[in-house]
């Protein structure tokens, strides 16, 4: 059985540590936490439920910061 | 002479001011040109994080986010439903439940669709957030808007990035004379004359970026800008004379010379 899952963050394909949580994609991607704002299947996930949501196969995650803007 | 503050959503700002933070040369520019400005709520937009770090990080890292108001916007939606997804996530990254609405119906002039935005208004306010909605200068929109619950009615004084100034004084007007809730001009605003001229037609604010990041000198317009809404606010509040088509004298016509 593959060890990876291929999930959609942010518009690109992919794969992840199966049984991964939200908070180690958002480890294995260099991200703090406190940094950015995470949806998982069009749902926010707030910050101290990070570590309790599992990703799975054919999850699309968005992970979102403030930029400039008027 | 004494202002009334400037109060949206029940929270007081001293500047009437409110600047962008898109499109500067570089993030120090920006910095010390909102510093000029005086401003205090400052906008930010919400996107996605660049996850192989080739742009530059967050604009958190370059504001202290503790002296500001960050006003989040969802520039870029084109649909209500984007819009209300855009400010869901600007109050989850933000520190406050307002948002600067704004449902874009054009691509070329980005002029709002107002059906868009009157719809998106009304699911935000009902969540709970504090909606200060980007509109045009048509009074029964933003008579709409108010209705919805919206915490201020922004009217563009001409289109975003245009730079031409303040198109329908008279429309801005009717809607400040007819609204209770704060109107802001938003957008169109290009140098200070644009500015002073907008806050004399007795708006409570105005909201501006592209005027200071296009500017040759971004730091020294932001501190123009800041004068000129002084100055506006000012004359607006001193009541400005008549104006007649005749002349009429300054100095006395008795003790003349034979």
């Amino acid at each position: 059985m593959n060890d990876m899952v291929d999930v959609t963050v942010n518009g690109e394909p992919r794969a992840v540590a199966r049984g991964a949580t939200l908070l180690e994609l958002l480890e294995s991607l260099a991200l703090d936490p406190r940094a950015v704002v995470v949806e998982h299947n069009r749902t926010i996930v707030r910050r101290p439920r990070l570590a309790a949501v599992t990703v799975a196969p054919g999850d699309a995650i968005e992970l979102v910061h403030f930029v400039g803007g008027g | 002479m004494l202002d009334i503050p400037f109060t949206i959503g029940g929270r007081s700002f001293h500047s009437r001011l409110m600047v962008g933070t898109g499109k500067y040369r570089d993030n120090d520019t920006m910095a010390r040109a909102i510093e000029a400005s005086g401003a205090e709520i400052v906008t930010v937009a919400v996107r996605r994080v660049d996850l192989d770090r080739t742009k530059e990080e967050g604009v958190l890292y370059h504001l202290d986010a503790k002296r500001y108001f960050l006003l989040a916007n969802t520039a870029g939606c084109y649909a209500a439903e984007d819009a209300v997804r855009y400010a869901r996530l600007a109050r989850e990254a933000g520190f406050n439940e307002f948002i600067k609405l704004e449902v874009i119906g054009d691509q070329e002039t980005l002029l709002p669709d107002v059906q868009g935005l009157l719809v998106a208004a009304q699911t935000l306010v009902a969540e709970g957030f504090k909606v200060l909605a980007y509109t045009n200068e048509d009074l029964v929109t933003a008579l709409r808007l108010e209705d919805a619950g919206c915490a201020a009615v922004m009217p563009l004084a001409s289109p975003i990035g245009s730079g031409l100034g303040l198109l329908n004084p008279f429309g801005v007007r009717t809607i400040k004379r007819r609204l209770k809730v704060p109107v802001v001009v938003d957008a169109g605003v290009g140098t200070a004359s644009d500015a002073c001229l907008t806050m004399e037609q007795g708006v409570d604010g105005i909201l501006m970026n592209t005027a200071l990041a296009a500017a040759r000198d971004p730091v020294a317009m932001a501190r123009a800008m800041r004068l000129a809404v002084e100055a506006g606010r000012t004359a607006y509040l001193a009541g400005r004379m008549p104006k007649r088509e005749v002349a009429v004298p300054s100095s006395p016509l008795e003790g003349m010379l034979d």
